[in-house]
């Protein structure tokens, strides 16, 4: 009973008790913030394990896809509920806006995920680094064909999302991002659990651990790409969208290779094919940022130097390729996520 | 007929694989072909899987063409392949290897009875269920690579040199198995071999094979006795 049960108790009441103390204003905004940037986070590097580590392939592009999702979201967003400089009045009433917006950042997804056979499509013939080069390559032309629409703000960025939130409060006065935040990453962790722990997802580690093999164990390796290339990039794309309504402002220059790096970090630190592992990687990563902000530039000298420690000392991330109730087997009785 | 190729030629770039093969293999039969390394046997297996397309000639099972189908496809029609040095998938347990090799079907009871037919088979795999695959030994490794295939419930099962890197002992285990499969479900089965001795006396009928051509073609018994295939695969 508990085992079954548990996992349907403990997320609502976690997801509770966040709106409960948002509304409250228990917690600061900051405090939300870096709360809610946790779950942004936890989708980034969740969604790029599955590349990264299910499939091993090594895609630094991430925030090429992130980027989609984000551009796409907030256009759409801003263009159907909000008055706009480059859209004018709303195209539909800002009322409805409560019930669009979770399929708007769903389209930011579906986008990203278009977008994804970018390096999809490549990766039937190439593999490695020679498509870590195209990853790279894509996240340039998705960030440098933003840079040059000027009619959404070229490199200067867009905004106006916090309009289309405003008309979601106006509507019921809740904490609108933090519980989609929430509902989001509890959903992405959820699909990408179903997927790598099915019979089919397995096909994914198939083709890492030997390509000929699952080919002959009829696995067809050019569809299974095809599939978690565009389940990944999509779900950086709700990422994406999440992270430019939190912000309220989008520019192609918070999606550079810098933050693809950044994700990769935290797949990294988590452990590659580890999904636990990056929720936790993703929780660390964001705390120690706002941990370490007093110490300004520095920051970015300690964080390197703890990653290089950390690959000397312990290469295969906190998790290594193990999840949560591999390491503590009695948790296994308390709780069953599927 | 259940399986037929008909002057088949394999292509890597520019270096003919195969010169125009040709042999068939009949239901219920175990064929064996031999030959040195290099001669082109693994090529003839990857192209009935569809893995390596061929150039020219014709694939067919039980009379259709199969030639231009995609491996899984293939697979589906009921041809499994043992791949040479195993291929088991190291970061994977027993059980999710063999339940990999049943990954397009959808009967689960079925894949349940036949995930202990083949326990009951290789006992030894049972007591080694959650175990990594990388970790087994090369003899487990190989039989682990059987099942796998079995797990596909083929009609024709093609190996590709399962006695390679064993213990002579574990080979004559092995070689007992596989004439186990094919008289207990009747499953044809294709062996390729560099071991031409073992697999001469398992075999009802035998091809051999030199530079991508295929020399001798006789009954395996006969072929045993061939003073050119003594000389030349079984040193005596």
């Amino acid at each position: 009973m508990l085992r079954r049960y548990s996992v349907h108790l403990i997320l609502p009441s976690l997801g509770g008790l966040l709106v409960y103390s948002a509304y409250e204003e228990l917690l600061g905004l900051y405090t939300l913030s870096v709360l809610m940037f946790m779950g942004v986070n936890i989708i980034l590097s969740s969604s790029l394990n599955l590349v990264n580590g299910y499939m091993g392939e090594f895609s630094c592009g991430h925030a090429g896809f992130m980027c989609v999702g984000a551009y796409v979201s907030s256009l759409l967003g801003v263009w159907l509920f909000a008055k706009d400089r480059v859209f004018g009045a709303p195209f539909l009433d800002p009322d409805y806006a409560i019930y669009a917006f979770p399929f708007i950042i769903l389209i930011g997804g579906i986008a990203a995920a278009i977008a994804g056979l970018l390096v999809a499509i490549p990766s039937y013939k190439t593999r490695g680094d020679y498509l870590a080069i195209i990853t790279i390559a894509a996240n340039y032309i998705i960030i440098s064909s933003i840079e040059n629409i000027g009619s959404i703000g070229g490199s200067r960025g867009f905004m106006g999302m916090k309009r289309v939130i405003g008309s979601m409060e106006d509507i019921a006065d809740l904490p609108w991002m933090p519980i989609w935040v929430f509902i989001f990453t509890v959903g992405t962790i959820w699909v990408l659990r179903r997927y790598v722990s099915s019979t089919f997802g397995k096909g994914v580690s198939a083709i890492c651990q030997d390509e000929v093999a699952a080919e002959i164990m009829s696995v067809n390796t050019n569809k299974m790409k095809t599939i978690s290339f565009m389940l990944s990039s999509g779900l950086a794309g709700i990422g994406g969208g999440l992270f430019a309504y939190i912000i309220g402002y989008v520019n192609p220059g918070s999606f550079t290779i810098l933050k693809s790096t950044e994700v990769l970090v935290m797949v990294y630190l988590g452990g590659m094919g580890s999904l636990s592992g990056s929720v936790l990687s993703a929780i660390l990563f964001t705390f120690l940022l706002e941990l370490l902000r007093p110490l300004g530039i520095f920051k970015w000298v300690i964080i390197p130097l703890m990653l290089v420690i950390m690959m000397q000392f312990r290469p295969e991330g906190i998790m290594g390729k193990r999840e949560l109730g591999d390491i503590f087997p009695r948790l296994k009785r308390f709780y069953r996520f599927k | 007929m259940m399986l037929s190729v008909k002057d088949l030629e394999v292509k890597y770039g520019n270096i003919q694989a195969l010169h125009g093969i040709s042999f068939h293999v009949n239901e219920g039969e175990i064929v064996t072909l031999i030959g040195a390394n290099g001669a082109g046997k693994t090529t003839t297996l990857m192209s009935i899987c569809g893995i390596t397309p061929p150039r020219k000639g014709e694939i067919a099972f039980k009379g259709s063409r199969i030639h231009h189908l995609k491996p899984e496809s293939i697979v589906q029609l009921g041809i499994c392949q043992v791949p040479e040095g195993r291929r088991i998938f190291p970061g994977m347990t027993v059980v999710e290897n063999l339940e990999m090799g049943a990954f397009l079907r959808n009967d689960k009871a079925g894949i349940k009875s036949d995930l202990d037919m083949v326990f009951d088979l290789f006992p030894i795999l049972d007591q080694r269920r959650s175990q990594l695959g990388g970790t087994l030994s090369g003899g487990e490794q190989q039989m682990l690579a059987i099942s796998r295939a079995l797990m596909a419930r083929p009609r024709l099962l093609l190996l590709d040199e399962p006695s390679l890197g064993l213990a002579p002992l574990i080979i004559q285990q092995i070689f007992e198995i596989i004439k186990k499969i094919n008289k207990e479900s009747g499953t044809t089965i294709f062996l390729v071999e560099q071991n031409a001795n073992q697999a001469l006396k398992l075999a009802h009928r035998g091809y051999v094979m030199e530079n991508g051509r295929i020399t001798l073609v006789d009954k395996a018994s006969v072929l045993l006795e061939n003073d050119e295939v003594k000389k030349a695969y079984l040193g005596l």
